[in-house]
């Protein structure tokens, strides 16, 4: 332990000095920066007094950027170089981003994270939320007037392991030394908590311009400790505006829209949404390129209804966080409400109701975030005296495991586990002389690869040549305070440390790894393999054929929503079939006989009366009796 | 404080499978506050990595005596008595029975969509749970029948898996 006390908090060369630490509260629509100042936490605002820097960058052609509020006022008339809501691109690719169509940029894809072309050249996500993150840094160097010893940066508590590992990066190429990356929710506990020293379950409903978090947290003296998270990392207040453009464009059937028109109505979309918090009606009224002009007014009840699926999905989460935590809806002692979203009153009605008690706004929806990291932050930097002093504990929001044969999932550290944590699992070889092993770590709860998201290959090599089976490599996942993970491996018969190579998938430009993979789980067992594969797709096709045959003679059994369900299970099994993953084609024949199930039973019961109607128990005995 | 020491020992809690859980509460922040991570930002980075083993060594002692089934399974390894749920399979015919019973019954409801009925199977489960735990204090504690005890595990994860199985249950009715 003498170690630790060389590093001991406050006890370095000169315990008074005050080091400067800053707060930032990297957000989808708006960023904000903070520091604690004389004991107090603040909000630094720009020199025109704007506390917020909207989360917007601007590339021009000689290829300097502008940010914030001067981004923003171009975003309808330069909308391919304007980059909005860059968070949600973070550490995803195309594939993963909704309503791409609505979006004026051209994308770029690349393995694992997107890129978008401007004038100033292809930017990726890292790159620009850097942009963002060095005018905030700047803004406080200037304010502070000194070097910041180091910042904390706020992510969404459900953001993955690639989410995190991308503003880690970005704040690196902004030029920040980074303390902690720390879950939003519980930025915002931090700072509800030493505001009203609460002590009990919490509850922090986060929504937020393009994300959603739920946290439950207990908070003790001393202590503000996780207990789960959940929640959407691509559902906020953008998804809002986007129901809205879609009854827009319902109601008023334009043209097709140019992206300055797409851009033009998603503004309107989000002003309507921001009247309606405190009005009954919202005129909406623009003028489209084309000549054409929209002249609408949004109810607030409609606006209630065509969005009421988007708060369920919130409270499914909530549900399921309080359930990951052991908790009744109950056991909440309080709602803190974060996230210029929750400005909505059917957010807050819904979240009241859930509750059964009224959510809490007494905070500044916008700051808090902000205002807890600036607190963490003075507390990692060591600016603390004495009791003055908090420990937090927080968790990973999403399982982590490792692909097995068949593309199944085997989960390794399950969600809501405290972090730091490490779990070790033991790989063999399975061919004679086998030097090299590919391992391929996913994020997620589903249980198929395919369904979780591709976090790691790594690639053992080096492995001494064995008989198969013989050797054990011990694989060690350690998931860092900050929520990333770490891998290393070891040989353990011989004591040979397998030379490991660990990319995060984002940053995979080969697809050798990915080929050397499968190619070397698969090899061995390639003909049982394939005639598994052969025997499922047989079974698949006569299932389809009875069904379909089923459904022909006695759809008269069924309710017109039960033919839709069976119609689609014959419609994925008939899909995967084309395919070549045996497990994907069971887990659909599953689902197939799933929704066939009480079909069945009343197809049985059908016969069953119609081969008994008319007779006697006589000839049912005497036929029995045949 | 040694690295390698048993959890126990680490919280310097007795050996036993009841335990006062405030305690174990407060001797893991007490430890926490010693060696976690956030301590140590200024560091250099080898003890840097010292203070995420120990935090993670802290985490995975209380993980490990937090839940009853995990620390009944500890005790036992502790003991030199593995439970060997793995080659140890063989359960009892009622026993078996039961469990299918139980499951059919969340398989029904979660084909009917029954919310209610799935909530009362598990909380049914739970007090069920509750009073296999108090017998399995008794067994380990007091009887020192680590044979009892093990047989006694194994069921337990039987039923905490059916208890997720239902807890899945409830949760695929809300998606
Ligand atoms: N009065 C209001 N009524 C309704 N919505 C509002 C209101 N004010 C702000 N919003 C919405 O809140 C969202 C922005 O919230 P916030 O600034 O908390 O998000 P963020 O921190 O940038 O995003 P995230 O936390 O998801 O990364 C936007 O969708 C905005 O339209
Ligand atoms: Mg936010």
């Amino acid at each position: 332990m003498a170690l630790f006390q060389i590093a001991e908090p406050g006890e370095s060369a000169a315990p008074h000095e005050h080091k400067l630490a800053i707060g930032i509260d990297l957000g989808t629509t708006n960023s904000l920066v903070a520091t604690v100042r004389s004991g107090l936490p603040i909000v630094l605002s720009d020199e025109q007094g704007r506390p917020l820097l909207p989360s917007v960058v601007r590339y021009l052609k000689d290829g300097a950027c502008e940010t914030g509020y001067a981004a923003q006022a171009h975003q309808a008339s330069d909308p391919k170089n304007t980059v909005v809501s860059v968070k949600r691109f973070m550490g995803r690719g195309i594939k993963d981003i909704a309503h791409v169509e609505a979006m004026p940029y051209d994308f770029v894809d690349a393995p694992g994270m997107l890129k978008i072309k401007t004038c100033a050249g292809v930017k990726s996500p890292v790159e620009v939320s850097a942009d963002i993150l060095r005018t905030l840094r700047e803004r406080a160097e200037s304010a502070l007037g000194g070097e910041l010893v180091g910042a904390v940066i706020t992510v969404p508590a459900y953001f993955d392991d690639a989410q995190r590992q991308a503003t880690k990066d970005a704040a690196k190429l902004a030029g920040l030394n980074v303390l902690r990356l720390l879950n939003e929710p519980t930025a915002a506990a931090i700072a509800y908590g030493l505001d009203n020293a609460a002590e009990g379950i919490y509850a922090v409903y986060d929504l937020g311009g393009g994300t959603f978090d739920i946290s439950i947290l207990k908070l003790t003296k001393g202590v503000f400790e996780v207990l789960s998270t959940g929640g959407d990392s691509a559902l906020g207040g953008d998804d809002f505006d986007h129901r809205i453009f879609c009854w827009m464009l319902e109601q008023a059937r334009p043209q097709p829209l140019s992206p300055q028109d797409a851009r033009l109505l998603m503004t309107k979309a989000r002003e309507a949404k921001e009247f309606l918090s405190t009005r009954n009606e919202a005129p909406i009224d623009a003028r489209l390129a084309s000549g054409e002009s929209i002249d609408l007014t949004l109810p607030v009840e409609t606006f209630a209804s065509i969005t009421q699926t988007l708060i369920s999905k919130t409270l499914q989460s909530v549900k399921k966080a309080l359930r990951d935590a052991g908790l009744k809806a109950e056991d909440i002692k309080g709602v803190v409400m974060v996230g210029g979203a929750t400005r909505m009153p059917q957010v807050q009605r819904a979240v009241g109701e859930f509750f059964k008690q009224e959510p809490l706004t007494n905070l500044d929806p916008d700051k808090v975030v902000a205002l807890g990291a600036a607190t963490q932050a003075n507390l990692l930097v060591g600016n603390h005296t004495g009791d003055d002093d908090w420990l937090l504990l927080d968790v990973i929001p999403l399982s982590l495991g490792l692909e097995t044969m068949g593309g199944l999932v085997e989960k390794v550290i399950p969600r809501n586990s405290t972090i730091p944590v490490a779990r070790a699992q033991e790989f063999t070889t399975f061919k004679d002389g086998q030097t090299a092993m590919a391992i391929h770590v996913v994020q997620g709860e589903r249980e198929l690869v395919d369904d979780c998201r591709s976090l790691a290959r790594f690639e053992l090599r080096g492995i001494p040549p064995m008989v198969a089976g013989a050797a054990r490599i011990r694989v060690t996942f350690q998931v860092d305070a900050d929520g990333l993970l770490a891998a290393s491996a070891r040989e353990q018969t011989t004591g040979v440390e397998a030379a490991i190579s660990v990319k995060p998938s984002y940053g995979l430009s080969d697809d050798e790894v990915a080929g050397m993979l499968k190619d070397s789980m698969t090899h061995a067992k390639d003909d049982a393999v394939r005639r598994a594969l052969k025997e499922a797709q047989v079974e698949a096709q006569r299932m389809i054929e009875a069904t379909r045959a089923a459904l022909e003679s006695d759809s008269h059994l069924l309710a017109a929503d039960e033919i839709v369900k069976i119609e689609a299970a014959i419609e994925k099994l008939q899909l995967t079939m084309l395919g070549d993953n045996r497990r994907h084609i069971n887990l659909a024949m599953d689902d197939l006989g799933f929704v066939t199930q009480t079909f069945a039973q009343r197809r049985m019961d059908q016969n069953i009366k119609r081969a008994l109607a008319g007779r006697t128990v006589e000839e049912l005995q005497q036929e029995a009796g045949e | 404080m040694d690295f390698n020491a048993d959890h126990f020992t680490l919280f310097g809690l007795p050996r036993a499978f009841r335990l006062d859980a405030r305690m174990l509460d407060s001797r893991y922040r007490e430890l926490q506050a010693q060696v976690h991570p956030d301590r140590f930002t200024a560091a250099s980075d080898a003890d840097k990595r010292l203070s995420m083993q120990w935090a993670t060594r802290a985490n995975e002692a209380y993980q490990a005596l937090k839940k009853p089934l995990e620390r009944a399974n500890y005790l036992l390894h502790l003991a030199g008595h593995d439970v060997q749920a793995e080659s140890n399979t063989a359960m009892p015919v009622e026993f078996l029975m039961e469990q299918m019973e139980w499951r059919e019954a969340t398989a029904e409801a979660r084909a009917g969509r029954d919310h209610l009925e799935l909530e009362r199977l598990f909380q049914r489960l739970r007090d069920d749970l509750d009073a296999h735990y108090e017998a399995l204090a008794g067994l380990l504690d007091d009887q020192n029948d680590h044979a009892a005890a093990a047989e006694a595990v194994r069921r337990l994860m039987f039923l905490e898996k059916l208890l997720i199985e239902i807890d899945d249950a409830l949760a695929s009715l809300e998606d």
